[in-house]
């Protein structure tokens, strides 16, 4: 017959019942044994109730051992108040009598599972347990006891009280084993408390004797490696004195000589004596030592860097690194060791010596430093390709001791690993060009050849177009004294700039370039412009929205305003730096017309447009900006040409949006709320692709609330090339008159690594700037 | 601090893992999947350390077995290179020129070994004679249990 089971509040009524002892025990041994019986079926429903039961009997004292099985079963179980029973039950039926009284080995077992898993509860519980652990006279336990006070404090901060005291005392130990251990406590006390941090540094002295022993005699053979006595401890001691010694200049004062003998008597012929020697360079540089000391340290990196233990070059480095910004001299001292080490096999290590290099470039070994990392660009492998790249540039632009030194360091880099280097490296390069006058011819010449060489690098083919387009005369022209004189006619010129724009290779932007530096071509050449017209009009029906409407709009110049055309794409004029207000007009009206296909645009009648345009002739507004191929933030003067409502710099501008991201492709939310228009929200989404795979057929649609009105633009494109190629960019026009709550949802489509992807999800967390 | 420590073949087996930080069941199969792949792409001459997410691994191939620790940021990488091979040193005379069999078909004995040389990712013993007479004994008292 089965008794139906007692509830919890049941069996402890009946228990205060019992009238005597013997009554009790009665009652508790048959809820025992019923207990012990639904155990053995497995009866899941109620387990966690019988646990319950038994843990109120263990409390009262009773054993209780059975159930600790059952525990881990609740524990497993996926509903909440299993776990919670389980847990409790877990941590109140560890064997405690393990840990106070059982064989050394069970101690020794009990404090190692506390010590892996212990919880914070167990932490806080088991405590004053292993604090007695602590001063048990068997080595065995006391150093096991001694990790546990680690772990405990790990967990538990507030515990570093119970372990403080015994510290001092453990420090007199001889057992290296407890030596080890209270190094390491006392370490991690001191990491998580300045008020430990102070107490130890009494200890300061006494950490230097016991390191000082153990280099110089060793306490025993049987913790040597290799020669050396007790390397794990002799590095554990360095690193507490490295965070005793930090900023404070007595603690750092008393180390000074015992450093020193370590680093000169260490032996370095194997691994671990270099182990103790690199901790001792590390915790010299962090203390407040003495200048000769960390000569010493910089140059025992210096002779890491030309053992030929790989591991030993690579730590070498990385300190190096860290050390460059703090003691420059003396590491310049090992520069040449430095730039050997780029040329190592190993991609780890020639990353190092990259960033190490880069780190060390200064103003009087620029050009050597250039050409070995040039060098290296050439020989390096891909993934390092585009930080040696970017470095080399920024470095060039710190250091570099001539303009032309620079254009020519700009322009190798770009066609060794042009596909590597950042967006404005473009913008950059034209402006440096634009800026030097007397480099035009040089520079017109030296980008002609490398195009006419090349035209798969994006970055190169469009500063080359760029150029050409300006200064085809200059190239026309025929002398220059510092390359050989290049004799290039004129169709050779068109030519090649046809051959860009039909090349399969070339991005949208790049076309955009081409085609631009043909129409100037128009008036700086001095044929005919028959075949220039003829190319225009072909592009006039391309599918690219963007070069379709330049071409159009060239094309109408051509044909209805030819008087103007001359004076639209006249020279620009140079970037000064206090130019005149007209020079800077006349540099806006050209740049409005390269501007005007950055930002996606609606395919409205041409005329207009123009009309626009010539507006824009007789008096602009807005900032000088840059070329930029990538960014759609209209400026003033562009506004204009488009027939949007003026967007000036946004001036508090509305935080962007990172609203999806997924295998490495990321869509950015950025906001504009013009100041006139008060319902009108800008909203550009901009795609990029991190990943190394393309996307592809990229289609974005958004839907808002019924009182709001959408209205979105065509996008920029709807490829995004692998690796943070050119982003895809559209916008997004929302009038809000009655400030309702802004709610988006999107919708994504795209191919990518093979798979059609489709997202569909609402914009959470949209600023309140956006519609408020 | 050590993090944890991995051992698996060149097959990408894992044999033991010991893991001194608390982290979920899931995410550590996902560390483990991701780490092991990054270490077997290495090729045999480059160097034993190398970045990974936040932590610095420290790797060591001996024989067909990788033994792959994964340490924080101010940690010795050299002298995690020492602990592997103590730990290795430890099987070895244990088990007596040890192999991937051995610690296969007697990982909990490695497990023990383990639990005697480190604790909570420090280092208990730095003798080696010591933390193999602890086994030994341990052993001892397993037998007479047995027996009793």
């Amino acid at each position: 017959m089965v008794v139906p089971s007692l509830k919890l509040q049941d069996l402890i009524e009946e228990i205060r019942g019992a009238k005597t002892q013997a009554q009790e025990r009665e009652v508790i041994q048959k809820e025992c044994a019923h207990i012990r019986a639904s155990f053995r079926d497995g009866d899941p429903v109620h387990r966690h109730r019988q646990l319950a039961k038994l843990l109120y009997v263990h409390m009262l004292g009773y054993p209780a051992h059975f159930g600790q099985m059952e525990c881990l079963k609740l524990i497993a179980s996926s509903r909440f108040t299993d776990k919670r029973v389980g847990y409790l039950g877990a941590m109140l039926l560890l064997d405690e009598s393990d840990l106070s009284q059982g064989i050394q080995p069970v101690q020794g077992l009990a404090l190692c599972t506390l010590s892996t898993m212990g919880s914070a509860e167990m932490c806080r519980d088991l405590a004053p347990e292993v604090e007695k652990l602590l001063l048990q006279p068997s080595p065995y336990v006391r150093k096991k006891a001694i990790l546990t006070a680690v772990h405990m404090i790990r967990k538990v901060p507030e515990l570093s009280s119970v372990f403080l005291p015994p510290c001092a005392q453990l420090l007199h130990e001889r057992h290296h084993g407890i030596l080890l251990g209270t190094i390491t406590l006392i370490t991690e006390l001191c990491e998580r408390s300045p008020a430990a941090l102070r107490h130890f540094r009494k200890v300061v002295p006494q950490l230097v004797h016991i390191l000082r022993t153990l280099v110089t005699m060793g306490y025993s053979t049987e913790h040597s490696i290799s020669g050396v006595s007790d390397p794990f401890l002799q590095v554990q001691i360095l690193r507490l004195l490295r965070i005793l010694g930090r900023n404070h200049e007595e603690s750092s004062e008393t180390m000074n000589d015992l450093l020193a003998q370590v680093a000169t008597n260490t032996d370095t012929s194997r691994n671990a004596g270099n182990a103790v020697l690199f901790e001792t360079v590390l915790t010299i540089m962090d203390i407040r030592s003495a200048a000769g000391l960390r000569v010493l340290a910089v140059n025992i990196l210096g002779r890491f860097l030309l053992n030929s233990d790989r591991n030993i070059r690579y730590v070498a480095l990385t300190s190096l690194l860290r050390l460059v910004q703090s003691d420059h001299s003396a590491v310049q001292r090992h520069r040449p060791t430095v730039v050997e080490c780029l040329r190592e096999t190993d991609a780890s290590l020639s990353r190092r010596a990259l960033e190490l290099s880069l780190a060390l470039v200064n103003s009087s070994n620029v050009r050597a430093m250039m050409q070995e990392l040039q060098a290296f660009l050439e020989s390096c492998p891909p993934d390092l390709r585009a930080d040696c790249a970017s470095g080399i540039l920024l470095a060039a632009e710190r250091f570099a001791p001539t303009k032309r030194w620079h254009i020519d360091t700009i322009l190798h880099v770009l066609t060794t690993a042009g596909t590597h280097v950042r967006d404005d490296a473009v913008a950059n390069l034209t402006q440096l060009i634009g800026g030097a006058q007397e480099l035009h011819a040089y520079s017109v010449r030296r980008l002609y050849n490398a195009l006419a060489e090349d035209i798969s690098q994006q970055p190169l083919v469009q500063v080359a177009a760029w150029c050409i387009g300006e200064y085809g005369d200059l190239l026309l022209a025929g002398n220059c004294e510092e390359i050989e004189p290049l004799q290039v006619d004129e169709e050779e010129v068109l030519a090649l700039l046809e051959k860009v724009l039909q090349s399969h290779m070339s991005l949208p932007a790049t076309r955009g370039y081409a085609l631009t530096a043909l129409m100037k071509l128009s008036t700086r050449l001095c044929g005919d412009n028959n075949r220039i017209r003829q190319v225009v009009s072909i592009y006039g029906s391309c599918l690219d929205v963007e070069l379709q409407q330049r071409a159009v709009e060239y094309d109408t110049l051509f044909r209805k305003y030819d008087h103007m055309r001359a004076a639209i794409l006249e020279k620009m004029p140079l970037v000064e730096r206090d130019g005149p207000q007209a020079d800077e007009e006349a540099k806006e009206s050209k740049e409005a017309a390269q501007l005007s296909e950055a930002a996606p645009v609606p395919t409205e009648p041409q005329a207009s447009q123009l009309l626009d345009l010539l507006d824009l002739l007789d008096g602009a507004s807005g900032d000088v900006q840059h070329p930029p191929h990538l960014d759609p933030s209209p400026g003033g003067a562009l506004v204009h040409l488009l027939d949007l409502p003026c967007v000036p710099p946004p001036p508090a501008p509305i935080p962007d949006l990172k609203v999806f991201e997924r295998e490495g492709v990321q869509l950015n939310l950025s906001f504009i709320r013009p100041p006139e228009n008060p319902a009108l929200l800008l909203i550009t989404i901009t795609a990029t692709n991190f990943s190394e795979g393309d996307v592809t057929h990229f289609i974005c649609q958004a839907a808002v609330p019924k009182s709001l009105q959408l209205q979105l633009q065509a996008p920029s494109g709807n490829t995004v090339p692998a690796r943070g190629g050119l982003p895809i960019t559209q916008l997004f026009r929302i009038l809000n008159p009655n400030k309702a709550p802004l709610r988006l949802k999107l919708r994504l489509t795209y191919d990518h690594f093979h798979q059609s992807v489709q997202e569909i999800f609402e914009v959470n967390n949209l600023p309140v700037e956006s519609w408020q | 601090m050590m993090r944890f420590m991995l051992l698996f073949s060149r097959q990408g087996k894992l044999r033991l893992q010991k893991w001194y930080l608390a982290t979920s069941d899931k995410e550590r199969k996902k560390m483990v999947r991701e780490l092991m792949q990054v270490v077997l792409a290495r090729k045999p001459k480059m160097c034993s350390f190398l970045e990974w997410r936040d932590l610095k691994v420290v790797y060591k191939r001996y024989a067909s077995l990788y033994f792959c620790c994964a340490i924080e940021g101010q940690d010795n990488e050299l002298i995690t290179l020492e602990l592997i091979h103590r730990y290795v040193e430890l099987l070895d005379k244990y088990f007596g020129s040890v192999c991937e069999l051995d610690i296969i078909f007697n990982f909990e004995k490695a497990y023990f070994i383990l639990d005697e040389f480190l604790m909570g990712g420090d280092v208990q013993d730095t003798s080696k004679k010591s933390v193999l007479k602890a086994i030994e004994q341990a052993d001892l008292l397993q037998e007479e249990m047995g027996l009793a």
